[in-house]
């Protein structure tokens, strides 16, 4: 056991700030450096430049993108490196959980129509899983997918669809059976969204701003060809995306930077005589803070160290999901105490960046966060259900 | 020891209640706070006709001489409808300092008009290098002939956009950090020299910045001594303090007794999710929290009425417990209405932005804590 970088490693690092310096756009920067919410086409563009140096898709297999694969320490070095330059996120929804899924389950048809254009961003994707009446108990969903002739003609209402304002396509759960074991009936489809019937609304969110929608289907047709998988193996699919999505979701590079720049930012708040980093009931959550932050750091480290042994994400991830979950809400939290009063002054998402806002630069974004923050422990199974599957999974209870 | 509470208070608590029920349903709330005034002056005068506003003022001031417990159980009322009309600015904070300390005349003239409606009062005690500290004050106030010359900014002041008059804070002398020196000014609303940027705050009320550069005024515009602002300044923030957790109070039983209710009716794996263990011992967790909130609530209130020489701690440990509470319930309001508790309809996550706020104006549970303590 060791925890030193190799020179080659040391090397890797060197390239990847190398490339951030020569191929970071400035005005995604700017933008960037500021909270101002990006545009679609500034996302694209960005996980384009990505894909060029062959450091999107990095958790494909090299078959289906043509590009060396990265160790884990690479992987580990240029997350770290990405989210310290303050780089915008990508989208998970295609890269990250549509292409796994498609190149471990899909036929080559699907793989050959598919694979190429979510590597490329060219097509944007997003997920239909929830419905109204199915939340942390997804497989009681209900919108319905029946086969009539070479179509299967698809009614029901997914909500919570991230970024669906968006999407080209979406890749749905769907009831192709009535089973006794709710389970066995579901199948996984892949819509086209400019199909007739299929109506997308917003979904406001506390923070003011438009994430999420309802997307309404009613009777789309959708070719019998974009069935990904057997009818029925729908829920098998979507518990390997799950772990999938799980393991993503902790973000610990872009919370390490989060974290840092709050105590730069709180070592510039006077409080008294002194600052409020040198406050000790402040610094004491900073540095809570930071060694559960350096635990997780190290749990996803040997989770994806024995994946690269051969491993698939398990329910290990639940502990990354709900460690890294709960750290984006307590880091969101201390942004708003460290503001106090000028966490108040409330701001819309197009106004955030202006120069109409009141306070220190930074802080319109910082209580719209914190209020957004609340989902991630709701999303991509609930905390809850997250304890329910490691203590079934992983303690056999 | 007595925690009933006496017929004229039952009356005023049954009053206020049957308004928020019958006149402030969640969308006329909501269309309160997102018109421009930011709130309905129609209630407000409804208020005075009432007699709400002049409920806890001197009757030599025009007001009914009551005691802290009504304006307690009008701000409990409150929180429970969310209202967005001013009460705690004009009346508790302002009205109650110009009770206490104003002349004659600011009486006769600011208090009267205010709790008639017709008037409305701000404070601006905060300063973007103050957090929470009323001592820590840059603004000055300089004296010229009769007149004094105040200089300075004012943060995240609440009501500051419909205040016709501000009590501003400045200091006459000492130093950044001095609790001597501090004054206590009377600036009009559009006085030459003061600029507001108006704005909309995240608990859907409104809020102004204050520039003020070279705004005059003249010796009758101060309360109190001067020099002696600040005892008279905490004071006022200590009442607001109990106004503001009996607000609290109100917010945290919406939301604990709806979120019991949701999961009575939310199903899930074929049940009401009310049914899983793990989610009935988070909700009574919040209904704990919600009594130890009330329990200091009384007890701090009745304190401060008696005149108590801890009062001032009760006070400080009431704020840290309604911090402290206000956050756990609204979190876990929020989450086990799971995508719903985030969304903009749902009244949920508008009783967890006001608990958020609620957790730091007048000092969040570290300032508290450390106050405490320090008592």
């Amino acid at each position: 056991m060791d925890l030193k970088f190799s020179e080659a490693d040391l090397t890797f690092r060197q390239e990847v700030v190398n490339f951030l310096e020569a191929e970071y756009p400035e005005d995604i920067k700017a933008k960037q450096d500021k909270r101002i919410p990006l545009e679609k086409d500034e996302i694209v563009r960005w996980q384009k430049i990505l894909n060029q140096k062959g450091w999107f898709a990095i958790n494909w297999p090299t078959e289906y993108t043509g590009q060396e694969n990265l160790s884990v320490t690479q992987k580990y070095i240029l997350q770290e490196e990405l989210a310290k330059a303050n780089t915008p996120t990508t989208i998970p929804f295609g890269m990250g959980m549509c292409a796994p899924v498609i190149y471990s389950f899909g036929t080559e048809e699907q793989k050959n129509k598919f694979l190429p254009s979510i590597l490329n961003s060219d097509v944007w994707w997003c997920q239909g899983y929830s419905e109204p009446g199915s939340g942390s108990d997804l497989a009681s969903l209900k919108t319905k997918a029946e086969l009539k002739g070479d179509n299967y003609i698809v009614n029901g209402t997914k909500t919570w669809t991230t970024l669906a304002q968006h999407a080209d396509w979406i890749f749905c759960l769907v009831r192709t059976e009535t089973t006794p074991i709710k389970q066995e009936g579901i199948s996984f489809l892949l819509i086209d969204m400019n199909t007739p019937g299929i109506e997308v609304k917003p979904i406001i969110t506390v923070d003011g701003s438009h994430e999420v929608n309802m997307v309404y289907f009613d009777n789309v047709e959708v070719p019998s060809e974009n069935l990904v998988g057997e009818e029925g193996q729908g829920w098998n699919i979507a518990k390997f995306l799950l772990a999938h999505e799980r393991s993503g979701i902790a973000g610990i590079a872009a919370l390490k930077r989060e974290l840092s720049r709050l105590k730069d930012l709180s070592s510039d708040i006077p409080m008294g005589e002194g600052t409020l980093l040198e406050d000790p009931q402040f610094r004491n959550k900073i540095e809570e803070t930071e060694i559960e932050l350096t635990a997780t750091e190290f749990t996803e480290l040997r989770t994806l160290a024995a994946m690269s042994q051969g491993g698939s994400p398990g329910a290990e991830s639940s502990i990354l999901k709900i460690k890294g979950t709960e750290l984006q809400q307590t880091i969101s939290e201390l942004f708003v105490e460290m503001l106090a009063y000028y966490a108040h002054p409330f701001y819309l998402e197009n106004e955030i960046g202006s120069n109409e806002t009141v306070g220190p630069d930074y802080a319109a974004p910082v209580m719209p966060h914190y209020l957004n923050y609340r989902k991630v422990s709701i999303y991509g199974g609930s905390n809850e259900i997250q304890r329910n599957v490691i203590s079934k999974a992983i303690l056999g209870l | 020891m007595d925690f009933t509470f006496n017929e004229e208070q039952t009356l005023i608590q049954d009053q206020v209640d049957q308004f928020i029920q019958k006149e402030y349903d969640w969308e006329t709330r909501q269309s309160l706070s997102n018109s421009d005034l930011g709130f309905g002056d129609d209630n407000w005068q409804k208020f005075a006709e009432l007699g709400w506003l002049g409920i806890s003022t001197s009757e030599d001031c025009g007001g009914f001489g009551g005691s802290a417990i009504e304006s307690m159980l009008i701000m409990e009322a409150f929180g429970k409808g969310l209202v967005v009309e001013p009460f705690l600015e004009t009346i508790i904070m302002c009205g109650g300092l110009l009770d206490e300390h104003g002349t004659d005349h600011q009486k006769s003239s600011i208090l009267e008009s205010a709790i008639e409606g017709k008037m409305h009062l701000a404070m601006a005690y905060a300063e973007p290098q103050s957090r929470f500290n009323l001592s820590d004050v840059v603004t000055e106030a300089k004296e010229d002939g009769d007149s004094f010359v105040l200089n300075g900014y004012k943060s995240v002041v609440m009501n500051g956009p419909s205040a016709n008059k501000l009590i501003v804070s400045a200091r006459t002398s000492g130093a950044q950090l001095d609790e001597n020196g501090i004054t206590l000014f009377l600036i009009d609303g559009d006085a030459e020299g003061l600029n507001k940027t108006n704005y909309k705050t995240v608990d859907g009320r409104r809020a102004s910045d204050l520039t003020i550069e070279n705004v005059k005024v003249t010796k009758d515009d101060i309360i109190g001594q001067i020099n002696d602002g600040f005892m008279l300044l905490d004071s006022s923030i200590d009442r607001a303090i109990l106004a503001i957790s009996a607000e609290a109070v109100g917010a945290m039983e919406v939301l604990y007794k709806t979120t019991v209710e949701y999961t009575k009716t939310r199903e899930q794996f074929g049940t009401s999710i009310g049914k899983f263990q793990v989610l009935q011992h988070r909700m009574v967790d919040m209904f704990m929290e919600y009594e130890q909130c009330k329990s200091l609530l009384y007890m701090a209130t009745m304190k401060q009425e008696e005149g108590s020489t801890d009062s001032k701690k009760a006070i400080s440990g009431l704020k840290y417990q309604v911090g402290k509470a206000g956050k756990f319930i609204g979190q876990q309001a929020v989450q086990l209405h799971g995508g719903m508790g985030v969304t903009d309809e749902l009244n949920v996550g508008h009783y967890f932005k006001r608990l958020t706020t609620i957790g730091t104006i007048f000092g969040n549970t570290d300032y508290h804590l450390k106050k405490y303590s320090s008592l």
